[in-house]
């Protein structure tokens, strides 16, 4: 969307640039608006997925609620592992900005930590519930909180595998124009994750324990 | 240890010979029929070294058109699939009366049935309107490709995987019997164990992840890389119906997906979603589903109604009758269309006061249409029109396209649709639409844009013969069903008792044999075209006094589209350049910066099929196997940072100046 | 669009007023597009050319105006007779000329989509019968309808609109025959293989002939359908025989609406009731999963598959746990 204010010129036919552009078009990348629109068709499949809890969140089918299972603490934890991932990726992006490689590397490493704890917890979690007998199987409820948190979790997953192929990259060719949109688009899916991940402990855990 | 019959059962899955259709004969002898021109036409490419051709100009393209013309290829083939399973099913429906069972069992039927929903939804109507907007729409706004083109090749290369997995549910094992939108508890895994609904689930996932990232990618495309003095007011109205049909595929996709998704896991884990106990809620599917499913019927009626507002306009030789009012009627279109959903089932007893609701709006909609409809005809009011093949298949488009819309409106009106629902009724309502809308439109715009493509225009003759056999046809085979169902006869029946339905099931039977000869007349068109093109050569890139910039390229273009990015001052922006006395300019060509081709979406799309065999016969090794290969494939992809090149000055000097000899000799 | 209840009429002339209030539209423009093509062809050089023509306000607001004003008047028919022909609403009218006298009671019919047949249960007159149903002129009858397994449709096109019968849940119809008659009744939303066969004719008789019908049935040897029998007619079959049974267990229908019909499964409206109260908490929430035994299955002759349902909560009252699922007739 260049504009063309150095051919403007009265008559219009008589200008010979009047029709066409005699140098090379830069056009604007569209990689981040590209990311964006693909982020929010990403926040659709999770809005259906609350609604699907919405509408089947509390058929426990005589099995057990949200209130007996829940382990709100362990979730509390879980919480500030991903918060402060959000934080340290944004230390990350600060020192590229200022074309730090390794405190970058250094900042992503952490925060690819923090995200592997939270999907360790949330393993954990899974495992736990199972073992008890609450699986996705016994109930709508089960298998809506299953489905919902585990999409997330394997969002965080390909996010961190993402991050480690990015560490690569970036260790390797350092920050070219195309490492640095990467990293932008990473720091817009993983602030996303947090974001949903604020949905989910709201929507899920803590309304599901005041049931 | 491992015995051998373990070890199969990992390799294999539920996979057994049993699932090769040797005890049916049809099948069989489809399979063979496809085996030889398989293997003829797999020959005749090794015989004449097509391979290396095909797959470094073609399958491994970026380029937007080859692309758009892949999809419409795709499309064309999956129509013959379609039309094939239409001609069994009004075959079948005309013959089983009484004690006379027809040729093919409920088995079978309720196959076809589905499949022929699926295909014609999925991969041809889709496929051709992606192919469409992908071809036009960039040389329409002055660009030299798509915003993400790699991405458009991989969306390309998964639509045809949806579609291989489908055409393969037609030889290994069997397609879903549950209507093409597959409402559980029939859908899930109680009461449909087999492997029929897992292709559909993955067929549909796979093709949707192409459809979504191409939604994406047109959207960016339209939004960022206009040629410079084109406002949004300025866009030409096919770019209109483009942006707003792409929005609409951003919008309405992830719900697909994510409603597939609850169904596989219901069938892959056992999950509870939709099922009959343990708190599953299988309306929730309907409505998951058709708020998908209404946006998706406006993703493939938004794009023809461009088509149509540039065809009218160029072959009345006029301006579009009120531009502004086509684009805010084609954005009301696309806001209502998600607030109409409930009104394909106003009989699961949602209430009065609900479905007056739903009723109202589905009626709203009517307006901004009608408007449409209004404006083409005051564009063809004290224009010059010339009744090229595409303003013909415009011109039925306007007389079928609004009886269809009228049955719509009917059907609006919950109390009707409880005599009519899921009758022969709705059927010959939403084929009204889809054909006398959709399929005019399609065929409407390959033809007005086929010289554009290919250097030469089609043959007219044959492209006659082909709109008046569609034309009648389409009465013939759908005039009846609107009787039949307001005479109360549902659909989906493989069977009737009453014999005095079965003339009005003959009837259509032959409506359909009609269309068949105008499928045929197309077919014939594209061969007869291509013997003759010569004689039907573009040479000017502008064979029908077009109005919009695609017109101002040669034809076909040159890789780059235009060697000098337009600047746009006003509408119909050829058609102000060619009032203006623009003069082409032959010389001071530079270099120009293009995307390279590359053969990872072919291969991506490769492994996800291979995923989605694996997973349907639940081949869980392999499954695996493929889903790791195609992370890794995808993190290999990401380190190739060189993906782009220039086309050297001189070459493009070359190019232009043979495009220049030819407009010298043909002015 | 040959109406012989009530219900039907209104709607095949909604369905009428609805087509003609269109087609002041659709004419027009039909006509308009032939004549426009013909008029405006190239080759008739005598009509107007005017190519920069693009925008008329007046013709603006009349094209949407006009469509907007007929959107007006069919919207104010929606509402009205969408209200008026709710299946859920009972009658107001036995017909066009008469209201439903005082006295009257109406006829309530259970009905339960199966695979591939339909069970009608008359609660009031003690008999159910396969594919078959019947009603007295002028009276009109209250539907209450679900479905076994999956998604059917009920639908007499003469007698009324249609309405989804779904597993483990109940949605209603109200209607009225007026003319004595043999009509066709069927489902309309495809649920499988044996879709094409789920038909049963319905009559429409005088009350002495129904009277006469609910004797026959009773006086019949149908056998009783109690829940096995119910189990066993369950299991999928196309094109079932009509059958009528000379008695039915009350609380069948309930059971077949809330999928306890199985005396060691949960009722719904037990589970509903209980997730209100947040589930059942510990072990008992989890490992309470029933299935029908081999031995009762063969006996009564149902198929092999086992399917698991969440089991009925035992009580030292009550140690099957049956009261909660009101069995009254044991399996």
């Amino acid at each position: 969307m260049s504009n063309t204010t150095a051919h403007t010129s009265a008559a219009g036919a008589s200008d010979k640039y009047r029709y066409y552009l005699p140098n090379e078009h830069h056009v604007e990348n569209s990689t981040a608006l590209g990311f964006w629109i693909y982020l929010m068709s990403d926040c659709l499949i999770f809005a259906c997925l609350f609604a699907v809890h919405a509408v089947v969140g509390r058929s426990y089918a005589a099995g057990p609620s949200g209130a007996e299972l829940f382990d709100l603490p362990l979730v509390a934890v879980n919480t500030s592992m991903l918060l402060l991932s959000s934080i340290t990726y944004g230390f990350a992006m600060l020192e590229m900005q200022k074309n730090k490689v390794s405190a970058t590397l250094g900042w992503l490493a952490i925060t690819g930590l923090f995200g592997a704890v939270f999907i360790g917890l949330e393993l954990y979690e899974f495992v736990h519930l199972i073992h008890e007998g609450a699986g996705p199987q016994r109930s709508a409820f089960l298998s809506s909180f299953f489905t919902l948190v585990s999409t997330h979790g394997l969002h965080v997953t390909f996010g961190i595998i993402w991050l480690i192929t990015l560490m690569v990259q970036v260790g390797k060719y350092g920050f070219t124009a195309a490492n640095r949109r990467r990293l932008m688009c990473l720091s817009m899916f993983w602030h996303f994750l947090d974001v949903v991940w604020i949905g989910v402990f709201t929507f899920v855990y803590l309304m599901g324990v005041l049931a | 240890m491992f015995d051998n019959l373990d070890l199969t059962k990992l390799i294999f899955g539920r996979l057994t010979w049993d699932a090769i259709p040797f005890h049916e004969p049809i099948l069989l002898a489809t399979f063979i029929a496809v085996a030889i021109g398989g293997v003829a036409v797999l020959g005749a490419l090794t015989y004449f070294r097509l391979w290396g051709y095909l797959w470094r100009e073609w399958f491994t393209s970026i380029d937007h058109k080859r692309i758009g013309i892949m999809y419409v290829i795709l499309g064309l083939v999956m129509l013959l699939r379609g039309f094939a399973d239409a001609v069994m099913m009004r075959a079948q429906q005309a013959l089983s009366f009484g004690d006379n069972a027809g040729f093919l069992p409920p088995h079978h039927y309720d196959q076809v049935f589905t499949a022929h929903g699926v295909i014609m939804i999925f991969f041809v109507a889709m496929p051709l309107v992606t192919g469409l907007m992908n071809f036009v729409v960039p040389l329409q706004i002055g660009a030299r490709d798509v915003a993400f083109p790699f991405l458009n090749n991989f969306s390309f290369w998964m639509t045809a995987s949806g579609a291989v997995l489908v055409m393969m549910s037609l030889f290994v094992g069997e397609f879903a019997r549950t209507g093409w939108l597959a409402y559980p508890p029939l859908s899930g895994l109680l009461y449909s164990p087999d492997v029929g609904v897992d292709y559909y689930i993955w067929s549909l996932q796979i093709a949707g992840v192409g459809t979504l990232l191409s939604g994406i990618n047109l959207l960016a495309t339209i939004v960022k890389m206009r040629a410079p003095g084109m406002k949004m007011m300025n866009m030409p109205v096919f770019t209109w119906t483009a942006l707003c049909t792409n929005v609409l595929i951003v919008a309405a996709f992830p719900i697909l997906t994510a409603v597939l998704a609850l169904l596989s896991l219901d069938r892959y884990v056992g999950t509870n979603f939709f099922t009959n106990d343990f708190g599953g809620n299988a309306m929730m599917y309907v409505n998951l589903i058709w708020i998908w499913g209404h946006p998706e019927v406006y993703i493939l009626v938004l794009p023809v109604f461009g088509v149509f507002s540039e065809v009218v306009a160029t072959f009345c030789s006029k301006r579009l009758f009120g531009y502004a009012s086509m684009v805010y009627a084609t954005v009301v279109i696309t806001i209502l269309s998600y607030l109409v959903w409930l009104h394909h089932f106003f009989t699961m007893g949602s209430g009065a006061s609900v479905n007056s609701f739903f009723g109202i709006t589905t009626m709203i909609i009517s307006i901004p249409t009608g408007a449409k409809i209004f404006n083409w005809l005051f564009t063809m009011y004290r224009g010059r029109i010339r009744f090229e093949v595409p303003m013909l298949w415009t011109i039925g488009f306007m007389i079928t396209f609004v009886i269809g819309g009228m049955t719509g409106v009917l059907l609006a009106v919950p109390p009707a649709d409880f005599v009519l629902h899921n009758s022969l009724f709705l059927i010959a309502h939403f084929h009204n639409v889809i054909i006398g809308g959709v399929l005019f439109g399609l065929m409407a715009g390959i033809t007005y844009w086929f010289p554009k493509a290919f250097g030469y225009k089609l043959d007219s003759f044959w492209g006659k013969c082909s709109f008046w056999f569609w034309f009648i046809g389409f009465y013939f085979a759908f005039m009846p069903l609107y009787v039949l169902g307001l005479m109360g006869v549902t659909r989906r029946m493989s069977h009737f008792e009453d014999p005095s339905l079965q003339i009005w099931f003959q009837i259509a039977a032959f409506g359909a044999a009609l269309i068949a000869i105008g499928i045929g007349c197309f077919l014939i068109q594209l061969v007869v075209s291509y013997i003759r093109r010569e004689s039907l050569r573009d040479h000017t890139g502008d064979p029908w006094q077009g109005r919009t910039l695609e017109w101002a390229t040669s034809s076909p273009p040159p890789a780059y589209n235009f060697a000098f990015t337009p600047v746009v001052h006003d509408n119909d922006a050829w058609w102000d350049m060619k009032k203006n006395g623009y003069v082409r300019p032959t010389d001071g060509f530079i270099a120009i910066h293009m995307p390279k081709n590359t053969g990872a979406g072919a291969i991506l799309a490769g492994l996800s099929t291979v995923f989605g065999f694996a997973a349907i016969w639940h081949m869980w090794p392999l499954a695996i196997l493929a889903f790791l290969s195609l992370v890794v494939a995808t993190i290999v992809h990401t380190f190739n940072y060189k993906r782009d090149y220039h086309i050297s000055a001189d070459e493009v000097v070359r190019t232009e100046a043979v495009r220049t000899r030819l407009l010298a000799q043909h002015v | 669009m040959s109406p012989s209840g009530d219900i039907a009429v209104q709607q095949r002339d909604l369905i009428i007023v609805s087509t003609l209030l269109m087609l002041v539209i659709i004419v027009p423009v039909i006509i308009l597009t032939l004549l426009f093509a013909w008029r405006y062809r190239k080759s008739n050089t005598e009509a107007t050319y005017d190519p920069e023509w693009h925008h008329s306000t007046k013709l603006e607001l009349m094209i949407w105006g006009a469509p907007l004003l007929i959107i007006i008047a069919l919207g104010a028919i929606t509402w009205i007779s969408t209200h008026t022909l709710d299946p859920y609403r009972p009658l107001q009218r036995l017909d066009a000329d008469r209201v439903i006298p005082a006295d009257a009671k109406p006829l309530v019919v259970e009905v339960v989509a199966l695979d591939w047949k339909w069970l009608f249960i008359y609660p009031e007159q003690g008999i159910a019968v396969v594919n078959e149903l019947v009603a007295p002129v002028d009276r009109p009858i209250s539907f209450k309808i679900t479905a076994s397994s999956v998604m059917n449709s009920f639908f007499v096109p003469a007698l009324a609109g249609q309405i989804y019968a779904m597993p483990g849940m109940e949605t209603k119809l109200h209607a009225v025959i007026n003319k004595a008659g043999e009509y066709e009744g069927f489902s309309a939303n495809y649920s499988g293989a044996g879709f094409s066969g789920m038909r049963f004719k319905f009559h429409g008789v005088n009350e002495a002939d129904f009277e006469q019908w609910v004797k026959t049935a009773k006086a019949g040897d149908g056998g009783a359908l109690g829940r096995d029998a119910y189990l066993k007619l369950e299991q999928p079959s196309n094109r079932d025989p009509v059958h009528r049974y000379a008695s039915v267990s009350e609380d069948l229908y309930d059971a077949i609406l809330n999928r306890c019909v199985e005396s060691n499964r949960m009722c719904m409206k037990d589970m509903m009731a209980i997730d209100a109260q947040g589930g059942v908490a510990g072990p008992e929430g989890k490992y309470n999963i029933a299935s029908m035994d081999a031995a009762t299955r063969s006996r009564i002759g149902v198929d092999a598959t086992n399917r698991k349902y969440v089991g009925a909560m035992c009580t030292v009252n009550d140690p099957l746990g049956t009261t909660a699922s009101a069995a009254t007739q044991p399996i």
